[in-house]
């Protein structure tokens, strides 16, 4: 059993120490005796102290900065010898007193902060997107210095493992997108239009929004993911001290892969959208297989179709320089890596549909 | 008298079929610092994964306080593990938290003690290892020396009776790695802590080991074993020499 007394005898507090002093809760009170201004200097005795451990040293340690603190002696000649170097240890450093900067500033320097910070993000953004443009003149001219295995590698990842997910999501989306029309449809006994709602929704913008938003999910986060962790790994410093472009060597054959796959996926898209419509127009609201497909055909139109074609192109492009981007900009920690996929995830998606609505906008004004 | 923390008998450690250790007999004293030496790829980090547990042993056993480790069940096993601690070569931060929360994570778990003691415990482990006030940072914003420091004082968080050091010296300038040997010292002679210490930094070696074990890459066993000082004066092989004269160029080191 732990045992500890204090007594204050003239202007000097004696603390006797005995028995084992495992897992010892401590005593409140001792130090705010030791705090009294009455008390000149502390003596502890801990010639009788069996087995200790860091719950003891942390009652000696208080006492100790207490003594320190209101610069009066404490005497501790016959503690057990390992607990008295085990003390002087802890106290043998001067504690570090610099905080971390808190961030005080007032609302107009936080705004200029965040004003700048935009206008360096874009910058940074745009130097990137160059960086990589360029990259891709230069690989047209073979110029560049890239792997066809990486490429081949961005290739499978792209394209055949993501054929199974983007046809269940797609499959899902027409099943709904044809459910939610069929329910305002009927009410006017129009439910054969289902088809052509299905047929124009997936092919001119759902399709490739989905492909797009399945992409920036799986493929765009395993860019950021995976660069990220070569950042930690200083395997991008490596390239860089080589001369090796990190545009040629880890960023094109993941960009060329992505812009080439995304188109296919779209039309993948499409077709299984369509596929979910007519799963839903046959099956649940009586309509024969044969009238649904006429309608489907009647409401195809090749320019919605190229023009869903080439926004999965254009999001292909966004997908893979966003991951990129975060990846090869990512702090060099498990948490840097963490932020650089959920930032490249979350800019996709948002770059995605601002490019949408800059190319509708476009369009419409083209009349196309 | 001193009596074994660690005992191995026969133990095999292995990839798959690709043998890294066979044969593995040694047994690590309370109070030792014990040094399992080697050159690159003679399994030596591979080892430290099976005695703390993160790999299965690929044949025979090891014994911790007694109790047969790979045989113990899940609980029986967090038991015995209470009483190891365990420094990583990078540190093993939790980069998210600041290192008084990763000193803390640790006591939170594992101790009845309420918040506030837990707080001044941090303090002190922070104090010991030299590391008073930095309780706020993270670990990206400290230095490499620091980081193990930080994490020795995370592995002396519920007083060990047993540490390992995965390369304590690596990555670490001369004095900052002779300051992590003082420190070892002091913690093994103060609170009689057992230190199992995997490295090939000669100068650690002398520094700090009381005994030791060499393990060889071509014949992948324990090929000497005892205090380095006395493996050195009277090497048993001609690698054991090698390896503890950088190849012959250290032998003001025998005399």
């Amino acid at each position: 059993m732990p045992n500890l007394d204090f007594v204050i005898n003239g202007d000097v507090l004696k603390v006797a120490l005995s028995g084992d002093f495992l897992h010892f809760a401590g005593n409140p009170d001792l130090y705010q005796t030791a705090g009294s201004t009455r008390v000149k200097s502390i003596i502890v005795d801990g010639k009788n102290i069996g087995k200790w451990d860091s719950s003891l040293l942390l009652v000696l340690f208080e006492l100790a900065q207490i003594a320190k603190q209101r610069q009066i002696v404490l005497e501790k000649d016959n503690l057990p010898p390992g607990l008295n170097r085990m003390l002087d240890l802890s106290l043998a450093v001067k504690p570090h007193t610099d905080t971390v900067l808190a961030n005080k500033s007032d609302f107009l320097e936080r705004l200029g902060g965040w004003g700048i910070d935009i206008w360096q993000i874009f910058n940074k953004g745009l130097d990137f997107v160059l960086e990589n443009v360029g990259a891709l003149f230069r690989f047209l001219k073979g110029k560049t210095v890239t792997r066809k295995i990486d490429f081949l590698f961005a290739l499978e990842d792209c394209g055949p493992k993501a054929v199974g997910i983007v046809s269940l999501i797609s499959f899902m989306v027409g099943l709904i997108l044809a459910f939610v029309g069929a329910i305002q449809l009927k009410t006017f006994g129009a439910q054969i239009y289902v088809a052509s709602l299905v047929t124009i929704g997936m092919t001119r913008i759902m399709g490739a929004i989905m492909a797009g938003v399945i992409m920036a999910g799986r493929t765009g986060a395993s860019f950021a993911a995976t660069l990220g962790t070569m950042q930690v790994n200083e395997e991008i410093d490596a390239l860089k001290t080589m001369g090796i472009p990190v545009a040629d060597f880890l960023i094109l054959p993941r960009l060329a892969a992505l812009v080439l796959v995304m188109p296919l996926l779209t039309m993948l898209a499409d077709f299984m959208g369509m596929l979910g419509g007519g799963f839903v127009g046959i099956l649940l609201l009586d309509i024969s297989a044969g009238e649904y497909w006429k309608y489907s055909w009647e409401a195809w139109d090749m320019v919605n179709f190229w023009v869903g074609v080439f926004h999965g192109f254009v999001f292909g492009f966004i997908i893979a320089l966003c991951g990129c981007y975060y990846g090869v900009n990512s702090g060099r920690n498990a948490d840097g890596v963490g932020v650089a996929t959920t930032r490249a995830v979350v800019s996709s998606i948002v770059w995605m549909i601002v490019a949408t609505g800059v190319i509708t906008a476009i369009f419409e004004r083209l009349g196309i | 008298m001193s009596t074994d923390k660690i005992t191995a008998h026969n133990l095999k450690v292995a990839y798959g079929d690709k043998v890294i250790i066979k044969n593995a007999d040694f047994a690590v004293k309370e109070n030792d610092i014990f040094i399992i030496m080697g050159g690159s790829g003679s399994g030596k980090s591979s080892l430290l994964r099976v005695l703390t547990g993160l790999m299965p042993p690929a044949g025979g056993t090891f014994y911790i306080n007694g109790k047969d480790y790979p045989k113990a069940d899940a609980e029986q096993k967090l038991e015995i593990m209470k009483k190891v601690g365990i420094l990583y070569q990078s540190g093993g931060l939790f980069s998210s938290m600041t290192l008084a929360e990763n000193i803390a994570l640790p006591l939170q778990k594992y101790s009845n003690y309420p918040d506030e003691t837990i707080k001044e415990l941090v303090n002190l482990k922070l104090s010991l290892v030299g590391l008073g006030g930095f309780g706020d940072y993270y670990p990206a914003e400290i230095s490499g020396g620091m980081k193990k420091r930080a994490g020795l004082a995370r592995a002396l968080a519920l007083d060990p009776e047993i540490v390992y050091f995965d390369e304590p010296s690596a990555g670490l300038d001369p004095v900052s790695s002779a300051r992590l040997d003082n420190l070892m010292k002091d913690i093994n002679q103060s609170l009689g802590t057992t230190l199992v210490v995997v490295t090939h930094e000669l100068d650690s070696i002398f520094s700090i080991g009381t005994n030791s074990v060499f393990l060889d890459a071509d014949s992948k066993t324990i090929t000497a074993r005892g205090n380095p000082h006395e493996l050195l004066k009277n090497p048993p092989n001609q690698t054991v020499y090698n390896f503890l004269t950088r190849g012959g160029k250290d032998e003001k080191r025998t005399k």
